[in-house]
């Protein structure tokens, strides 16, 4: 049966009839799956999450262990039978690239596959196992950069720009914003792969979600609070990692000579860094830019594409042009165009 | 062009004047003649001519990208340059060497032919990088706004010279990119260029707006006090090498106008309010928009709209300099010079004394009522002639403003630092169960306001067109404009002049919103 006739957009988010299940739910409901750890779509409250084990983690770390009455943790390629015995939903989650535990949830009814991506990225990244291209007949893909303007360069191209800043600004403090949960243990590891070996400092609200990558086995080195150094004027010329918020935050002028960077996809339109007041754009990012959501488009090769969040209209255009079905879902709620770029 | 580049790209992300001074005055160090002259035009916007225009860039484009795509990127990313820098086919990240010094690229540019341009336009964007690319473009279409103004670019030369801002100002209109001779003079290698007989714009004196606080502090008899015309500032400059009319940031308007410079013959420099005037009688602004930007004015609409000079202030008479002498003074060679000038066209401002606060209010209301004026002018009469915005001394009185509830209909985005929010917004008036649009509106809200009108055109969009997003019927804001005409252009048939947001109503239900009929009762006759 066409997916249209069993998923629909209900305002918690979108839902599967048969199998009582809503996708990334905005609000406390009785079933969710939760495609991963940002606060966009991993929300506390509901009866039962279905979500991978570190995304699961994740949400503990963030929300308590209260977070949910129920949990049941899903290994990538395994599969859960919901809904009606007879008549039955199983749907089976698969990696997606985008941050630590993240998946997309395949949905498999009355002989349809939907998929829906979740957010994914195809760039390789050393913190969660590589997107898989699922064979499907919709597949439901975000279009957070879905204009033809947005091409990420290599992560190690604007991890370079920062080791070059330190050189040529060896006396300002390099305050990096970077989104709490994936952006900022991504530029860290991008970091000591360029061989920068001394400690990294941190804000605050970034150190618990560190020290659970560091539980799930991914090195970041030496890391150290900044609420632990005394003498904040030794922090000139080392790196310290806030989430984009606290950047231009009282917290920000304890530190020496701050020379404010970025770390985000939006960096790449000149404008939106300087709306913020950056002087050192990184442009890196947890998703695919345009040339990877056509490719993956490509690669899936769906009979339909449905497009959430972000800038639906130019993807939705640009399937159709390659031949395929396409519409925009209209999702509320999800950050348009906020820090998880 | 590398360096130049480089140049841009560091002073479009630094915020300080100072470390943008530092950064400019580093490029002239090391950049030689012409290349640092022609950067220091692009910059302080004095180049003369556009090396291609934004359609041209715009077509090459369009050639190589689906034009819904193109659109669709343009929107969002608020800029041309910009947005043709990431859509240009071709490599993004390493930035290219070997490509031509800006010396090089101006020559070419300015000798290429028509059919020239594009293939050379297209050369240079294959060989660049996104950052390279979005230069070229800035820089071609004189479009660079990358936080140096002009009164800053002086600044720093008068820096790097180690001399006074002023010694800038007097010779800068008289200069000309690349800059050889003002650079050899400020590094010391030559004499100050001579300037004398050129026919050049002189910076012009600004006012303040004057509040409540000013007010109650102003004894009447130390200011001169005039009306303010609702025309356009210019300056008038005669010399026995010519004669020209200047706008206020310095443009030559003299093409359009010239039937108010055909009987000026003494060497003089006038500062005044430009206006369509028959006889002593003062048009509406709406009529001198009609002449604005003719570049040949047809006779018969010279005849029937004869442009005028209410002239208010004298920089020089005969060759002698007056900016110097308090304003008192120079009133008086004002009055001299216009009863012995030939011109009819000049009309002398009237000043409108005041002994007591009461008798200025008095004058501030009759002027209120006046239709062809915006309110008063209050100029210190022992106040110099200082180029720049000087504090206490000239300062303007408008009438208040109008003001009616009208209903947002459709949002677009906005540019440069609004890029991608939005902020431009059409608003209308009820005409029975109808909306009309009236006017546009892009100013007057707090940036904290733009934040949440944005996350609101987004919440409450019911149709889109292009770029346009039309909205629920259902925002009322409180609009603040000068005055409202007739317009043929409009479907409501009225034009409303300088539309701003008052106040944003959150409360107000839409069918509570002003009717069109309202907003015309409040139109002058």
């Amino acid at each position: 049966m066409h997916p249209q006739h069993w998923m629909s957009v209900a305002s918690p988010g979108l839902y599967c009839r048969p199998a009582d299940l809503y996708i990334d739910p905005m609000e406390p409901v009785a079933q969710a799956v939760v495609t991963h750890g940002h606060a966009d779509h991993a929300r506390s409250g509901h009866q039962h999450v279905y979500a991978t084990h570190q995304t699961l983690a994740i949400m503990t770390t963030r929300y308590g262990e209260e977070m949910a009455q129920h949990t049941s943790g899903v290994d990538y390629a395994q599969s859960v039978t919901l809904g009606e015995p007879d008549d039955p939903v199983v749907m089976t989650l698969y990696p997606a690239g985008h941050i630590l535990g993240s998946a997309q949830v395949l949905l498999e009814y009355r002989g349809a596959r939907l998929v829906i991506s979740g957010d994914y990225k195809r760039r390789a990244d050393p913190t969660c196992p590589p997107f898989e291209i699922v064979p499907c007949d919709v597949f439901i893909t975000e279009a957070t950069f879905g204009l033809p303007v947005f091409t990420h360069p290599p992560i190690e191209h604007e991890v370079d720009k920062l080791i070059n800043s330190l050189q040529v600004f060896p006396h300002r403090c390099h305050l990096v914003g970077s989104y709490a949960l994936g952006k900022c243990q991504r530029v860290i590891l991008a970091l000591r792969q360029a061989g920068y070996t001394k400690p990294i400092y941190l804000h605050g609200a970034l150190i618990r979600l560190c020290q659970l990558y560091q539980q799930q086995g991914i090195e970041l080195g030496e890391l150290i609070a900044v609420n632990d150094v005394e003498d904040k004027a030794t922090l000139a010329g080392e790196i310290v990692i806030a989430p984009p918020s606290a950047l231009a935050d009282r917290w920000s002028r304890a530190l020496p000579d701050v020379r404010t960077v970025n770390a985000s996809g939006w960096m790449q339109i000149r404008a939106r860094a300087r709306q913020k007041q950056v002087e050192l754009p990184m442009i890196i990012s947890d998703h695919c830019d345009w040339p990877e959501l056509i490719q993956t488009i490509e690669e899936v090769n769906p009979s339909e594409v449905w497009v959430t969040h972000g800038r639906e209209d130019a993807l939705v255009y640009q399937a159709t042009q390659m031949g395929y079905k396409a519409k925009a879902l209209s999702l509320l709620g999800y950050e348009d165009e906020q820090e998880t770029g | 062009m590398e360096a130049f580049s480089e140049l841009l790209e560091q002073l479009y992300f630094t915020s300080s004047n100072n470390a943008k001074a530092a950064l400019i005055i580093d490029y002239l160090k090391r950049t030689p003649d012409p290349d640092r002259g022609w950067a220091i035009a692009a910059m302080a916007g004095t180049l003369r001519f556009d090396f291609f225009k934004r359609n041209t860039v715009k077509q090459l484009m369009l050639e190589r990208i689906d034009p819904v795509l193109f659109n669709l990127s343009y929107d969002y990313v608020g800029e041309m340059s910009e947005t043709v820098a990431h859509l240009w086919p071709g490599q993004t990240d390493a930035p290219s060497q070997g490509l031509p010094s800006l010396g090089e690229l101006v020559e070419q540019f300015s000798t290429a032919g028509r059919q020239q341009v594009k293939p050379l336009l297209a050369e240079y964007l294959d060989q660049m990088s996104a950052a390279q690319r979005w230069s070229l473009i800035k820089l071609g279409t004189r479009g660079l706004r990358i936080g140096v103004s002009a009164r800053s670019m002086k600044q720093i030369l008068a820096r790097y010279g180690q001399t006074q801002v002023e010694e800038i100002e007097a010779l800068w209109h008289g200069v000309s990119a690349p800059y050889t001779e003002l650079l050899a003079w400020l590094e010391g290698r030559a004499d100050k260029p001579d300037i004398s007989e050129e026919v050049t714009f002189h910076p012009v004196m600004l006012s303040h707006p004057l509040d409540e606080k000013t007010l109650t502090a102003i004894e009447p008899a130390e200011w001169q006090i005039e009306h303010k015309y609702d025309g356009i500032r210019v300056q008038l400059v005669s010399t026995a090498n010519g004669k020209a009319l200047f706008s206020r940031t310095g443009d030559d308007i003299s093409q359009s106008f010239p039937d108010l410079l055909e009987d000026i013959h003494e060497h003089c420099v006038l500062d005044g309010e430009l206006l369509i005037m028959h006889g002593t009688q003062v048009d509406t602004f709406n009529q001198l928009q009609q002449r604005l930007n003719k570049k040949k004015p047809a006779k018969k609409l010279i005849d029937s709209l004869p442009a005028g000079l209410m002239v208010y202030d004298i920089l020089a008479d005969a060759e002698q300099s007056l900016t110097a002498l308090p304003l008192a003074a120079r009133r008086e060679h004002l009055q001299r010079f216009i009863e012995n000038s030939a011109s009819d066209r000049l009309h002398l401002s009237a000043v409108w004394p005041a002994n007591s606060a009461e008798q200025l209010r008095e004058r501030y209301n009759q002027a209120s009522d006046d239709t062809a004026v915006e309110g008063l002018m209050l100029k210190r009469t022992d106040s110099h002639y200082v180029p720049g915005r000087p504090k206490g001394l000239w300062y303007k009185w408008k009438r208040e403003p109008k003001l009616v509830d009208a209903v947002i209909m459709y949002a677009q985005r906005g540019h440069g630092k609004r890029s991608s929010f939005y902020s431009d917004f059409t608003f209308g008036a009820w005409q029975d169960d109808t909306l009309l649009p009236i006017g546009k509106a892009y100013s007057g809200f707090t940036d904290e306001e733009l934040k949440k009108l944005d996350n609101w055109v987004r919440r409450n969009t019911v149709g889109r067109f292009g770029p346009v997003r039309e909205v629920a019927k259902a925002l009322v804001i409180e609009v603040a404009f000068d005055a409202v005409h007739p317009s043929t252009r409009h479907k409501s048939g009225i034009a409303l002049r300088f539309p701003r947001f008052h106040r944003i109503r959150w409360d107000k239900p839409a069918n509570e919103a002003d009717t069109l009929e309202t907003v015309k009762s409040l139109m002058e006759t």
